[in-house]
């Protein structure tokens, strides 16, 4: 049973990573025609995302996810709102600094910033670095669930925070300096993937499934996007203040 | 081989670090909070070294596989040798054709075939009561990433100012989000987050880096970054079109 679910799981993963592979062949075989150096490398490495995906899918599925739903429920039927707010931002700060695709861009970013002397090339600066980016964006993140959820429970449009945010970024954009925006504009998108998307869109469907007069679909959503945005606000302010 | 070992049990103790705060959280709230014991504590522990263990092996095949791949793409498409001209030769943005079409490729097929964005668009498609087509706005969806990794490919490629891209498309978010059916926005504005997955990201900004790297007078850390963003921002775009297109669509009908 266990043994059929994660083979399941490992066909999943395989067909997450075959678009690419299809893509990236066909433009291998029928327009670089170009030979690719070390295969053998790079084909143990997608055996590695293949399996890393399906454990990891696997292992949430029967840990993080019943958890963090059931408490997102109960939460939601609690009534307290202190409460409420406080494990919002907690589920958002913690999920993030899980998101795997996050940890690896962060070490990837502050290589990148090692080699342009941004930051000192050693070992010690770029861990640094990349763990404050990190840090930076679950912070972002966990406002980001706190203010969606305050929506919710007020019934606020999600326009509202959205446009206030767009206007902010680009407010805020001019000041920051130039290495860091691309990194922080990237950073949206990176820090709601695997593990924060689930979550916390189980938390918002949640809440609007249990208080009256919010519609699950108006309302449930839109928190992946107020994390996207915050992030990228809450990274470039690290990169003025740094 | 025993190198590897070592290097990966390194992996494997950062990943403890990485997962500790929402353990602590979860079971924090589960214990202090709710008070109710865990249902199934030892499948439950399970899964979490299921997690450890899948997040550390993905992370060391990112760093075998998929950012190298996107590395060589990027080197490839963009050498003389490809290209066809002698190095030395004056390019334009014209030059890197296949570029654009490979990113445009990519963000084609990873979005079409995204489990996320299947089961959002099912649910879309029941609660708008079959106004919204699934397969529309999956469609919308991927064309939105496909066109938004072409355009930031072309920006790479051409150095500019990526400000001046992102606070346009946030200019053309405001103006459909002032005509489009409200039930829809917030939908629409999670669908950025949604298209760009794990196995995506690392790949494309990889790309964007390497590009980056190998067109003349570019430099990784100014025009490295920002392909995501531009995934994040077209398929809301398009979501929002497309919503209204068949919103129209079904009135006019319903005039007739």
């Amino acid at each position: 049973m266990l043994k059929n679910r994660f083979i399941k799981q490992l066909f999943s993963s395989l067909f997450d990573l075959l678009p690419i592979l299809a893509v990236v062949l066909f433009f291998q075989i029928a327009i670089i025609r170009q030979p690719i150096p070390d295969v053998l490398h790079l084909v143990l490495g997608m055996l590695f995302v293949v399996l890393g995906l399906a454990l990891f899918v696997q292992g949430l599925e029967q840990s993080l996810f019943p958890l963090g739903e059931s408490l997102a429920y109960a939460f939601a039927r609690k009534g307290s709102v202190v409460w409420l707010l406080v494990f919002a931002f907690c589920l958002g700060f913690g999920s993030a600094v899980a998101e795997p695709s996050l940890i690896a861009i962060s070490n990837e970013a502050a290589r990148i910033a090692g080699q342009g002397h941004i930051i000192a090339d050693s070992e010690l600066a770029k861990s640094d670095y990349a763990l404050g980016l990190r840090l930076t964006i679950a912070l972002a993140v966990g406002v980001a669930i706190l203010v969606g959820v305050l929506r919710i429970i007020r019934g606020w449009p999600i326009y509202y925070p959205i446009i206030g945010g767009y206007v902010a970024v680009a407010a805020i954009t001019p000041f920051a300096p130039k290495e860091i925006v691309g990194i922080a504009y990237d950073s949206g998108g990176v820090a709601t993937t695997t593990i924060t998307v689930p979550l916390v869109t189980a938390l918002g469907v949640g809440l609007a499934t249990a208080i009256k007069g919010r519609n699950p679909m108006s309302d449930g959503f839109g928190m992946i996007a107020l994390a996207a945005l915050l992030a990228m606000l809450f990274v470039m302010v690290y990169g003025i203040v740094r | 081989m025993i190198a590897w070992l070592v290097h990966f049990a390194g992996v494997l103790l950062q990943t403890c670090r990485d997962i500790l705060p929402i353990t602590v959280i979860i079971f924090g709230f589960q214990f202090l909070v709710i008070r109710k014991p865990l249902a199934n504590p030892r499948k439950i522990t399970a899964g979490f070294v299921l997690m450890l263990v899948g997040i550390a092996f993905f992370l060391e095949g990112l760093n075998m596989a998929l950012f190298p791949l996107g590395t060589l793409m990027a080197s490839q498409l963009t050498a003389p040798e490809f290209l066809g001209i002698p190095a030395t030769a004056p390019r334009t943005w014209l030059t890197y054709g296949w570029a654009y079409g490979f990113a445009a490729s990519l963000g084609l097929t990873t979005a079409l075939a995204e489990p996320t964005l299947l089961a959002v668009a099912k649910k879309v498609e029941n609660v708008s009561g079959g106004t919204i087509r699934a397969w529309g706005l999956r469609v919308a969806v991927a064309l939105g990433v496909a066109f938004g990794l072409a355009l930031g490919t072309f920006r790479i490629v051409t150095g500019t100012d990526l400000y001046f891209y992102i606070v346009a498309g946030y200019g053309v978010v405001i103006v459909q989000t002032i005509f489009a059916p409200k039930v829809i926005l917030a939908l629409a504005y999670d669908m950025g987050g949604v298209t760009t997955s794990t196995v995506t990201v690392p790949l494309v900004t990889a790309l964007g880096l390497g590009l980056a790297a190998t067109v003349p007078g570019r430099n990784p850390v100014l025009d490295g970054f920002g392909l995501i963003a531009f995934a994040g921002l077209f398929p809301i775009i398009a979501v929002l079109a497309y919503v209204q297109l068949a919103h129209w669509l079904s009135n006019r009908k319903s005039k007739t």
